[in-house]
């Protein structure tokens, strides 16, 4: 078979950083090609590029042979290009049927006809084997369904090359296993799929050739999957070889630093007790909605608690808000950073300096070479890579940004207790590694420090002992020598038979 | 044209559309550029020019307050009773600042403490405190006693009016909190992303309490020196000033998201709301034009946000 789909020396550039620099590859009619890269590699980039949403510098796309113009979103529509991206674009008051149809709605003289209306979207439904009902609002359905509905959207518009953007990063494994068999039935039609993921399994089981991108290069170009291993993917995607990515060390653990006893509010009503000593990383692990993210708000003090207490060094910390528990030696790294951790518009050094600039600030009054001293010094330290400590740290990857939040608490004095949510969520393989480095310096120096994952390789590699939680409550403490996949899941499970619900798990 | 647009766009972009509007209004319309004639349009932007400096914090940390009309015309008018019962003009001086700061605290604890939207608390408060400012009247002007305190708003320092060199010491206080304290900076962060903010050990609902009840305090400021110069307490004075605010503030490229605030910005923005005034008087526009020349340019300044905004993002 012929390539289908071609890109030709993409280039493309934004201010500070070449995105993508002279990539090409092709695709063949009737494929599935996975596209793999780090966070920042260039994906999304070349996605864009494809979608018509941004237009390459230089470099052009060919499809079936023809090259392609096309400067808009709307232009690569009509040339049978349809990207999905993780967030969906479906109106979620309208039925199946209607957003199928939106901008283009059958009838005449603006009256809709209703029963054609819904008839070939039933129709075009069971042609590619969707068990949906086009009369249902789209407001009803399980994300997994929406995915559904948006690949009905490109094959209602005879889209020739479909693009997924990390499509399971929200569906459950059953949820997957529907979407991986409506992928397989698109090939069979000979449409060309570009699947972008962060997940090894699914690239495996899904692509028949793939790409890698590093640093806006094309780092491997693979006709035939079944020719390349996993560990060589990973290299590839990080230009060197991981080991082992978690580098657990085992440390001396001092005296009891963190005790809260039995803190409760109103997110998370039965009360909870747990102890972390000097020195030691303590992991919390459990489903979504597990309760770990409330537990440690009301540790920091940003949820109101409404019993219970919390000391570190045998002193009670009075933490009612931030500000009380950051004096009492207490910090958190929130989960979502975007909404929780990172102050937009703000450039690195404000976002370092914001909580530990009080102590050189005299009487409010900013220091502006000190803080820039305080920025340098741990941009360095952290390695941070940003052209400038005066960059918006919205311009920054995922990795980045979560180096500047822990410089942020880094610069404070007298932390004792580190609690990290998330602590790699969006973050690329090379940076992470750099970030468990950090977590263990920062234990060997006598901090506390709790983790909270969802993540349960990670978990696993990084900490000392693991509290599983489940509906709220602790279910069960495991130290490490313990540490067994299958318990540590029997126990984060409120009900064994509802396994195949459980979110998927990040591939390392 | 891409070059036009990016200066118009970017950080002085105001400034130099600013500079091209003086340029064109001081060539082409007569008596514009005296220095009688400038002296009275910055005696016309005192009240908005000082009313901004606080009203950017506002704006800035993502509040809103438009209770500051009423605010001013209350605080005058209080300045003007009390000094007429006290005799003393000191004494009406501290009663305005307390009344001013006062309705900014109740302003501040409203929406910080029991976290009502600000815009409705402000709307509220703004009825309650023209209503107020009618009642302590019985809805008439109230005229000053003593002729000392004409002289807050006649008297002159180097040739200046006093009320001008108030407005510039204002913008120069102003200019320094955002920029070289800590209180600058945490309003920023808070606009920029309050719950981060919050999480990193910023007390927000303090800082948003002291943003409101300085701007009272400031708003007390403003209305004696209105009233000084009005000869009067009027207590429908400064009826719509929240907008002229706004607008300049908006105009100044304060982001009415939050998070984005300069005070050259708001100086020009309130400069130009002036120059706009005092061109169509030097005309004779008749006034009722005037209502519909500020609102364009208060789409014009909404517009110009958007277009700033967009390009941020993309340069982001």
């Amino acid at each position: 078979m012929q390539d289908f789909l071609e890109f030709k020396a993409i280039s493309k550039g934004y201010p500070g950083v070449q995105a993508l620099a002279d990539v090409s590859f092709s695709v063949k009619k009737g494929a599935v090609h996975g596209l793999m890269g780090e966070n920042g590699a260039g994906k999304s980039t070349l996605i864009r590029v494809l979608s018509g949403d941004q237009s390459a510098d230089t470099g052009e796309i060919s499809i079936d042979g023809s090259t392609q113009h096309y400067r808009s979103v709307r232009d690569a529509f009509d040339a049978g290009v349809i990207v999905i991206h993780q967030e969906l674009q479906l109106v979620p008051e309208l039925t199946v049927a209607e957003n199928l149809w939106l901008g283009r709605f059958p009838g005449k003289a603006g009256v809709i006809d209703r029963s054609r209306l819904t008839n070939v979207v039933r129709e075009k439904l069971s042609e590619i084997g969707i068990e949906i009902e086009p009369g249902a609002k789209v407001a009803s359905l399980s994300i997994g369904e929406r995915q559904m509905v948006e690949i009905a959207k490109a094959v209602m518009a005879d889209a020739r090359v479909i693009a997924l953007d990390e499509p399971t990063s929200s569906l459950s494994s059953r949820e997957s296993e529907i979407l991986f068999s409506l992928i397989e039935r698109l090939r069979s039609q000979g449409k060309v799929i570009l699947y972008v993921s962060h997940r090894l399994d699914e690239i495996f089981r899904l692509c028949d050739s793939l790409t890698v991108l590093r640093d806006g290069k094309l780092a491997a170009h693979h006709a035939d999957i079944t020719a390349v291993t996993r560990e060589q993917i990973i290299s590839e995607m990080v230009g060197r070889e991981i080991s082992n990515i978690w580098g657990y060390r085992p440390r001396e653990l001092g005296d009891v630093r963190l005790e809260v006893k039995d803190i409760a509010g109103r997110k998370l009503r039965t009360p909870m007790s747990f102890t972390v000593r000097q020195g030691e990383i303590l992991g919390f692990f459990g489903l979504i909605g597990a309760g770990r993210s409330e537990m440690t708000r009301l540790v920091y003090g940003a949820d109101t608690r409404s019993q219970g207490s919390v000391s570190v060094d045998g002193i009670e910390v009075v933490a009612d808000s931030p500000p009380h528990a950051i004096r009492g030696g207490i910090v958190l790294c929130p989960e979502d950073r975007k909404f929780y951790g990172i102050v937009q518009g703000r450039n690195i050094e404000e976002n370092m300096a914001i909580s530990s600039r009080r102590h050189f600030s005299p009487f409010g009054i900013l220091q502006p070479k000190k803080e820039a001293e305080l920025a340098e010094q741990f941009i360095a330290k952290l390695r941070v890579r940003t052209p400038s400590r005066k960059q918006d740290i919205v311009n920054l990857s995922g990795g980045n940004q979560q180096k500047v939040i822990l410089g942020r608490w880094l610069s404070e004095q007298g932390v004792k207790v580190l609690i990290i949510d998330e602590p790699t969520r969006g973050i690329d393989v090379g940076a992470k590694s750099e970030i468990y480095e950090i977590l263990y310096e920062l234990a060997a120096q006598g901090m506390a420090i709790v983790v909270v994952s969802s993540e349960l390789p990670e978990v696993m590699g990084i900490t000392d002992r693991i509290v599983v939680m489940c509906q709220g409550r602790v279910a069960a403490d495991i130290e490490r020598d313990d540490f067994d996949e299958r318990r540590i899941l029997a126990a984060a499970l409120p009900d064994v038979a509802n396994a195949s619900e459980l979110p998927n798990q990040q591939v390392q | 044209m891409t070059s036009l647009k990016k200066l118009l766009l970017g950080e002085q972009g105001l400034v130099v559309i600013f500079a091209i509007a003086f340029a064109i209004v001081a060539a082409t319309v007569p008596n514009f550029l005296t220095e009688r004639n400038m002296l009275g349009l910055l005696q016309s932007v005192v009240t908005i020019g000082i009313v901004a400096c606080t009203m950017m914090f506002c704006l800035a940390s993502r509040d809103f307050d438009l209770s500051v009309g009423s605010t001013v015309a209350f605080s005058g008018m209080i300045a003007v009773m009390a000094s007429n019962a006290t005799g003393s003009i000191v004494l009406g001086l501290i009663a305005a600042l307390l009344c001013g700061g006062a309705v900014g605290l109740v302003n501040g604890v409203v929406i910080a403490r029991f976290r009502i939207n600000a815009l409705i608390t402000t709307l509220a408060t703004m009825q309650i405190v023209r209503g107020l400012a009618l009642i302590a009247s019985d809805g008439r002007a109230v005229g000053i006693n003593d002729p000392g305190f004409y002289q807050l708003a006649l008297s002159k320092f180097l040739g200046i009016p006093t009320p001008i060199w108030v407005m510039a010491i204002f913008f120069v206080i102003f200019g320094f909190i955002l920029n070289r304290t800590v209180f600058g900076k945490n309003t920023l962060a808070i606009g920029g992303n309050p719950e981060a903010s919050r999480l990193a050990g910023v007390n927000v609902s303090r800082m948003r309490i002291w943003i409101f009840a300085l701007q009272g305090l400031v708003c007390a400021v403003a209305g004696v020196l209105l009233a000084s110069r009005i000869t009067s307490g009027q207590p429908n004075a400064a009826t719509g000033l929240e907008l002229s605010v706004i607008s300049a503030c908006v105009l100044g490229g304060v982001s009415l998201a939050g998070g984005r605030a300069a005070m050259t910005g708001v100086i020009v923005g309130v400069l130009i709301m002036g120059i706009a005034e005092n061109v169509m008087n030097l005309l004779n526009i008749q006034a009722f034009y005037q209502y519909v020349v500020r609102g364009l340019i208060l789409l014009l300044a909404v517009l110009l946000d958007n277009l700033r905004s967009a390009a941020a993002g993309r340069r982001g």
